[in-house]
């Protein structure tokens, strides 16, 4: 029951900001709330087509089966997806591991998104962030508003009052819509399960290649992650709960290998899931920091 | 405030799981940085998100939590208390089931939780956890409990609450919260946890007649045409009549389309797309219903105005209004009184302030479907919008239609506004003159209007000063005065143009929300504004009726340019600069862009 409330509550929010928007976009980062985002919208907006394309803000450091899986949901869903990477940041030889995480997110996350939506002259785009997973998101709101520059100014988002929604805005602005808001991270998995979602087999336990640093499991997914002295690579059945920048992610060790199992470790965990997540805590009140210069 | 708001829904959250243990690290380590409970964990950070928030020790914005029990899921809208956030307390409360109402036991019911009840009350809750706060600073003592619920129960009764449920506590020390405490054998209700597990709270009405606003019109190719949106009260089938409002045309539910099939049946709450048997007429923003009992349709009610807005609300002034999905130009025509939110008097007002409440006639461009905010939250709900700054000033609740908007019905006429121009030989048009007192406005339209005379023109010259001994006498100089004596003067010049006059304006006008107001009420082409140009200091100078100096001396309260603004046109027909310019160069100006 709770499930169908918050699915026909995020429908309810993607058809309205679709009526306002000029030119929406849904950004697209691969993971299971962008996967259940996606099969939302195509609920939505059935049996039309999908009204907006899929943006991947691609930093070229994904894990090599994230890459896979988007070409497979593009191909399913018949979207048209945008792919755009900071090409000066490519140039310059950012990474992970010699930038720092957060140089490298400012640079190749932040700075490429704000390069896409300008290029494209996105208004509405739609993201799959939620409320109960830092504390600075538990205040966005559905309809986040961005002035010119992409900026997040907590003093300036608009009241939100029952499901109507203020999505005016002027040339030059934007807003950012999150309609898994009131989505935990349960709820996430519990629908996964229901609707029979398509998802990266990265979150399934599987014998990987790893290394531990500073307390969190890396895993080696290609020959770009450089070994430090001392530190050898192991084989480990791990999995991951978030997916971003392989380099940044860390990995739980798990046997949960079907999505039931998933759902069943996530209702007893004991750790948030952005504990693996290395860019939230790099400095203090670093989301709201980053989320003020326009990262999602 | 200071009642430990924030403690108890961190306390809530620890309690039930829902603070894992990276996050409790962090706790520990926030705790030394910013708490106030000295070694103690301090819950109210885990709840007070924002750096100010935390800096101030005090929570501003609307926070959303979220944890669950086996028997139910819970999200926790955390709302300020202090009254310059009442706008943040309306906007937590209009989408909540249930409010929780701390008082602190030392200091019992306060004009605060006065406040607070009403405001969840207006906004449709009709249960309330009243938590007894800080039982442990009272030594858990049962009188002081009993006195509070005894002042507080009559009066929630009267505000429209249902149900009260009183609990004493303490959110710092647990007491029940989830166990019943020992520290309280003479309570023998539920700890809040439980209370919370099992009262019933009311969903949308899925009994009662169907209404589904429309939000987007699904046409993918030729053969479909499907209207969705979510059923916010009633159930449908295919088969089942239904009307279309406003225009009121029936026709009947053919199929309800959903991914993976067609449904039997949809209910209140669920977002569905309708395919109908007909090729009727829907658009976005129009309420498909029950056509054996459909809502009322009307362009004037009388509702409920909470103010957001940091830029008071101005009668007569244009806003846009959106109900869920639909959106209208407005005007509040009236405010008939002010509710003092803590003492609920009411009170005389001109205009409403930030937090403040009016209830006022509001009238919209076009007519709506509604319900009575009471009936349908849905359809009985709308936001005011700032037309220039897009900015959300106002939360509105629908009581009911006002009588006159059914009953006056526009009069058609048969001599049209083209054979009373022709006849004149003329395009009528309002050349409308905007600025500063002492600008040169009136010597340039009066000499305009002289020289359109004498070319066998027909016009009429409105000045400011003059419409104010008669027209306008009622009018003074507050922006909610001068809003109205522009919205006069720009109907009155509308009727002139109407009856085939050139008709020139001069008025201070000193707002672009008004002169944009005036404008959309001209044909394009019809309206050219004139921005005569002269620096304050210029005006200040020349002073030719002597008011900038009684304003200087303080003797002319809210004089543009002195202590009331002007903003100056954005993009005139006609700028007019008049430093070391004659009058009739001014003119010459004028006259060429004309018609």
């Amino acid at each position: 029951m709770a499930l169908d409330v918050l699915e026909s509550e995020s429908i309810e929010i993607l058809r309205e900001a679709v009526a306002a928007a000029g030119r929406p976009v849904l950004l697209y980062s691969i993971g299971k709330d962008s996967s259940v985002l996606l099969h939302l919208a195509r609920k939505a907006f059935h049996p039309a087509p999908l009204p907006f394309p899929l943006l991947h803000v691609d930093t070229t450091w994904k894990f090599r089966a994230m890459y896979a899986h988007r070409e497979r949901m593009v191909r399913e869903s018949g979207a048209r997806l945008i792919v755009h990477t900071n090409e000066a940041g490519v140039a310059a030889g950012v990474n992970p591991f010699t930038h720092g995480s957060s140089y490298y997110t400012d640079v190749m996350k932040t700075e490429a998104l704000r390069q896409a939506l300008d290029a494209h002259g996105f208004d509405i785009i739609f993201g799959g962030a939620r409320r109960d997973e830092e504390a600075s998101r538990a205040k966005e709101r559905v309809c986040s508003f961005r002035s010119a520059g992409h900026r997040w100014d907590p003093k300036a988002q608009r009241p939100e009052l029952w499901s109507v929604y203020n999505l005016r805005i002027h040339p030059g602005e934007t807003i950012r819509v999150f309609p898994l808001s009131n989505w935990t991270e349960l709820d996430i998995w519990t629908y996964i399960e229901r609707e029979s979602i398509p998802i990266v087999p990265l979150y399934f336990a599987e014998e990987r290649p790893v290394v531990e640093r500073g307390g969190t499991l890396l895993m080696v997914d290609d020959e770009r992650f450089p070994l430090e002295p001392g530190e050898e690579v192991q084989r480990r059945v791990v999995r991951f709960r978030t997916l971003g920048c392989y380099p940044l992610s860390g990995a739980i060790e798990s046997r949960a290998t079907t999505v039931g199992a998933i759902v069943a470790e996530t209702a007893a965990a004991a750790a948030s899931e952005r504990q693996g997540r290395l860019i939230d805590t790099d400095q203090p009140s670093s989301m709201e920091k980053k989320k003020r210069e326009g990262y999602f | 405030m200071d009642d430990g708001k924030s403690t108890l829904i961190g306390r809530l959250l620890y309690e039930s799981r829902a603070v894992f243990e990276d996050q409790l690290r962090a706790l520990e380590a926030d705790s030394r940085r910013f708490g106030t409970q000295g070694p103690r964990l301090d819950f109210a950070l885990l709840v007070d998100g924002l750096q100010a928030e935390r800096e101030q020790g005090i929570t501003i914005d609307v926070a959303y939590r979220f944890f669950a029990t086996p028997a139910r899921r819970f999200i926790v809208a955390d709302t300020p208390g202090h009254e310059q956030y009442t706008r943040n307390m309306a906007t937590g409360a209009s989408t909540a089931d249930l409010a929780v109402i701390l008082v602190d036991a030392r200091k019992g019911v306060l004009p605060q939780t006065r406040r607070h009840t009403r405001i969840v009350a207006m906004m449709g809750i009709r249960h309330v956890l009243l938590a007894v706060n800080k039982m442990d600073l009272v030594g858990y003592g049962q009188p002081v409990f009993d006195d509070i619920v005894d002042a507080y129960a009559p009066f929630a009764a009267v505000c429209g609450i249902s149900t009260v449920r009183p609990i004493p506590i303490s959110a710092l020390e647990g007491d029940n919260l989830t166990e019943p405490s020992p520290r309280t054998p003479w309570y023998d209700g539920p700890p809040v946890m439980t209370y919370l597990e099992t009262v019933e709270v009311a969903g949308p009405p899925s009994s009662g007649p169907f209404r589904m606003p429309v939000q987007l019109v699904s046409r993918p190719g030729p053969d479909f045409r499907g209207f969705a949106g979510r059923v916010c009260a009633g159930a449908i089938h295919p088969g089942d009549r239904v009307r279309v409002l406003p225009s009121g045309v029936e026709t009947t539910v053919r199929a309800i389309v959903a991914w993976g099939g067609d449904r039997p049946r949809a209910e209140a709450g669920e977002s569905v797309t309708l395919a109908l048997a007909d090729e009727v007429d829907v658009s976005r923003g129009d309420v498909i219903a029950a056509a054996t009992a459909p809502p009322e349709v009307a362009d004037q009610f009388e509702a409920r105005v909470l103010w957001m807005g940091t830029h008071p609300l101005i009668p007569g002034r244009s806003y846009l209004l959106k109900t869920h999905s639909k959106d209208v130009r407005a005007s509040v025509t009236a405010i008939k009184y002010r509710v003092d939110v803590t003492s609920d008097a009411h009170l005389a007002a001109r205009t409403l302030q930030l937090n403040e409440l009016g209830v006022v006639n509001v009238s919209t461009a076009q007519p709506l479907a509604f319900e009575p905010y009471a009936v349908n939250r849905t359809l009985g709900g709308f936001i005011l919008i700032d037309a220039l700054t897009f900015e959300t000033v106002g939360a509105g609740l629908i009581d009911f239609a006002l009588r006159r908007a059914t009953n006056i019905h526009w009069q058609a006429t048969e001599v049209t506004r083209e054979g009373r121009a022709a006849l004149k030989q003329q395009q009528p048009c309002c050349v409308w003159f905007t600025g500063l007192s002492g600008s040169g406005k009136s010597s340039i339209a009066s000499a305009l209007e002289r020289r359109l005379l004498a070319e066998g023109r027909h016009t009429y010259l409105l000045d400011g000063d003059n419409v104010r001994h008669g027209l306008n006498r009622d009018l003074g100089f507050t922006e909610a005065d001068r809003a109205e004596n522009i919205r006069r003067v720009a109907e009155v010049a509308r009727l002139m143009v109407d009856a085939g006059l050139i008709v020139l304006v001069s008025f201070i006008s000193p707002f672009r929300s008004e002169r944009r107001q005036a404008r959309r009420l001209f044909e394009d082409g019809e309206f050219v504004e004139v921005f005569v140009d002269t620096p304050l200091e210029e005006c200040e100078r020349r002073d030719p009726k002597g008011l900038y100096a009684k304003a200087r001396a303080g003797a002319l309260p809210n004089f543009t340019g002195i202590d009331s603004p002007y903003e100056p046109p954005e993009s005139p027909e006609i700028h007019v600069t008049t430093a070391g310019r004659p009058v009739d160069e001014c003119v010459e100006l004028v006259r060429t862009r004309l018609p």
